[in-house]
């Protein structure tokens, strides 16, 4: 017969039961996963679609066992994910069409596309949007030139490179949290660091985070200040990676620095750049710890990131739908920029 | 300047270069310095207008920690903070070997036994790693309330595991990828097993890139915040939310206090870093970068 039954061992037909058939069970869990929540009371329904996505997983390893190395080996960890993360993440899907709140006992209702729509049309959503997106452009901006400058700085051998690269390296691999206490401390009114430097040179009382753009700064201070360092890796790896012949060839040229730069060096770190901007541009699309721990989006909500804003839709007012909704639209522009990153990643590979 | 008569690439840099690196580097490292230092400091020397940089060093922070007097005058107590570290260790630990068994075994395939549309489940692999915490949190939480997860150290040590298998999985990969395979194929042709082949020959070959993933995913569960503050309970806390909680907690002001916490919390990072840097270009940007 066809490949697919000769595939699952069994000459009469693929949905056949068996233990190393694993298509029925795939087909009930695409049934009971989305269809259970609604129908059955939350808690049976969580079980019964774990039931059935341990039978898909069971009767794929009864099949793949000796015969598939790749599967045998890749499937647990794709089991894992799809418990921990795929998962939940269809389950919220199908509870953005619903109304659903999850402090109240209620059942959902269905709403259809109810929540897109109000999530859409509300303007404090494209306000929240706006502030991320300031926050995006002025932090990542930061970090590359930043970053771009420190690479500079560490691009040639002398001695003790090693210990002052740690130094600088060191901030992007604190927590986030303790970055955030760092600086609350330092922003401090009357303690702080730099409000004692700015009250030495003014006079004043200064209260950086009491302002819309003061607490902006902050912000986009403390997080260029922690992830600089990942842009000076990157450009780093670039920057030595230049054969030392291009270089010896414009000296003989008596090429000027800008034009040796422009036509040597840039070439080098340009993918480089590229990449460390588009994981940049990720990672600060998502900022939420430092700006719940600084300011938690005050003063008012002027710097409520898109983050905090689903946090408190989603854990303080309980609007589980309406986060849910907008969640998506989070994850559906994320995803297209991994894509771009890993696009980029993989063109840069096979240049190399 | 003088930088442009000077040889670019990867030279010999001046002195001068060397020692205006050296100013930079400490001004850059100086927020964590002043935070370790004021750990160090009492009450009010930590407070001193103008700063103190010349003081007598204190340890009693660092006993504040673990117990103090909440009132002033009444006898100290227990603040938890010993339960606290020893749970970020806990569940960073334990969430990482399970990773780690995991996606050396994933990589592994991904690398060697190319499935149909490989691409695509790396892909989506490395997504799941890249959504924000905030999108895949709503409904995992949810799902723990309802699984009765919520607060126990089995469900926070899986979603740690699933939050570090991607970042595992293409580390791994990366690693695997790199490995010439024309031993494997030598042992393969004298009768080997593709399971003495996995365990005998591939596995000591990535022994640093195992380590590198490890510690790696040791920091990026130790210092998670967001997850550990909606999942965990009073007995599964970890550092980062019991430090959130004391920075709008019960010290106030007590900002020694605070610097001492993070300075306990700093150290094993530090020295991470310091031991991991020819692996941290590929460790920051989960394994998608190697050179």
């Amino acid at each position: 017969m066809s490949a697919l039954s000769a595939d699952a061992g069994q000459p009469g037909g693929w949905l056949n039961p068996s233990w190393s058939n694993w298509r029925p069970p795939l087909l009930a869990a695409f049934v009971i996963v989305p269809g259970s929540v609604f129908v059955l009371p939350l808690d049976i329904a969580f079980w019964a679609s774990l039931a059935a996505v341990a039978l898909v997983a069971l009767t794929s390893v009864v099949n793949a066992w000796g015969k598939h190395n790749g599967p045998l080996l890749v499937a647990p960890a794709l089991a894992l994910l799809f418990v921990m993360n795929i998962f939940p993440l269809m389950w919220s899907f199908g509870l953005s069409f619903y109304h659903y709140r999850a402090n109240r006992l209620a059942p959902p209702r269905f709403s259809g596309l109810y929540y897109y729509e109000k999530v859409l049309s509300d303007p404090a959503v494209w306000e929240r949007l706006q502030t991320t997106a300031l926050v995006v452009l002025l932090t990542v901006g930061a970090q590359m030139i930043v970053g771009f400058l420190l690479a500079l700085l560490f691009e040639k051998e002398f001695p003790g490179r090693r210990v002052l690269l740690m130094l600088v390296l060191t901030p992007m691999m604190l927590s986030y949290v303790a970055v955030g206490a760092f600086f609350r401390f330092y922003y401090e009114p009357t303690f702080g660091l730099l409000s004692q430097a700015v009250k030495a040179v003014t006079g004043e009382t200064f209260i950086l985070l009491d302002s819309t753009a003061g607490a902006l700064a902050g912000i986009v201070f403390a997080d260029a200040w922690m992830w600089s360092p990942f842009v000076m890796l990157l450009v780093l790896a670039g920057l030595v990676s230049v054969p030392k012949y291009l270089y010896e060839a414009a000296e003989i040229d008596r090429a000027s620095w800008w034009r040796r730069f422009r036509t040597i060096t840039f070439p080098y770190i340009r993918g480089l750049l590229l990449l460390a901007l588009l994981f940049r541009t990720i990672e600060a699309f998502k900022l939420f710890d430092i700006v719940f721990l600084l300011t938690d989006g005050g003063p008012g909500t002027s710097t409520e990131t898109i983050a905090v804003f689903v946090y408190r839709m989603a854990f303080q007012y309980f609007r589980t739908s309406q986060s849910s909704a907008l969640a998506y639209i989070l994850l559906f522009i994320v995803i297209v920029l991994t894509n771009l990153y890993l696009y980029f990643v993989r063109q840069r590979a096979q240049e190399a | 300047m003088a930088r442009s008569r000077e040889r670019r690439g990867v030279g010999k840099a001046g002195w001068w270069w060397t020692s205006g690196t050296a100013v930079v580097s400490f001004c850059y490292f100086f927020p964590v310095l002043w935070i370790i230092l004021t750990a160090f400091k009492t009450h009010n020397d930590a407070l001193a207008i103008p700063p103190k940089f010349l003081f007598t060093p204190t340890l009693e922070n660092f006993v504040g920690v673990f117990s103090r007097a909440y009132i002033k005058g009444q006898a100290a107590v227990d603040t938890g903070f010993d339960l606290f570290f020893f749970n970020s260790v806990f569940i960073a630990g334990s969430s990482v070997i399970v990773a780690l068994i995991l996606g050396t075994l994933a990589a592994y395939g991904f690398s060697r036994y190319p499935l149909k549309g490989n691409d695509t489940y790396l892909f989506i692999i490395l997504t799941t790693r890249m959504l924000p915490p905030i999108v895949v949190i709503i409904p995992i939480f949810l799902m723990f309330r309802v699984s009765g997860l919520s607060g126990t150290y089995v469900g926070i040590i899986l979603l740690y595991a699933a939050f570090n298998l991607p970042f595992a999985v293409w580390m791994m990969k990366s690693f695997f990828d790199e490995l010439s395979p024309d031993v494997e194929d030598a042992a393969r042709v004298d009768g080997s097993s593709d399971r003495r082949v996995f365990f005998k020959i591939c596995l000591p070959q990535v022994k640093a890139g195992l380590a590198a993933t490890a510690v790696f995913g040791l920091i990026l569960t130790w210092n998670e915040f967001l997850f550990a503050l909606l999942l965990t309970g009073v007995e599964t806390r970890t550092v980062p939310v019991a430090m959130a909680q004391t920075i709008g907690g019960d010290i106030g002001v007590r900002w020694g206090l605070l610097a001492a916490i993070e300075t306990l919390f700093l150290i094993p990072v530090i020295v991470v870093v310091f031991l991991l840097q020819n692996h941290l270009l590929r460790g920051v940007t989960f394994g998608t970068i190697k050179r």
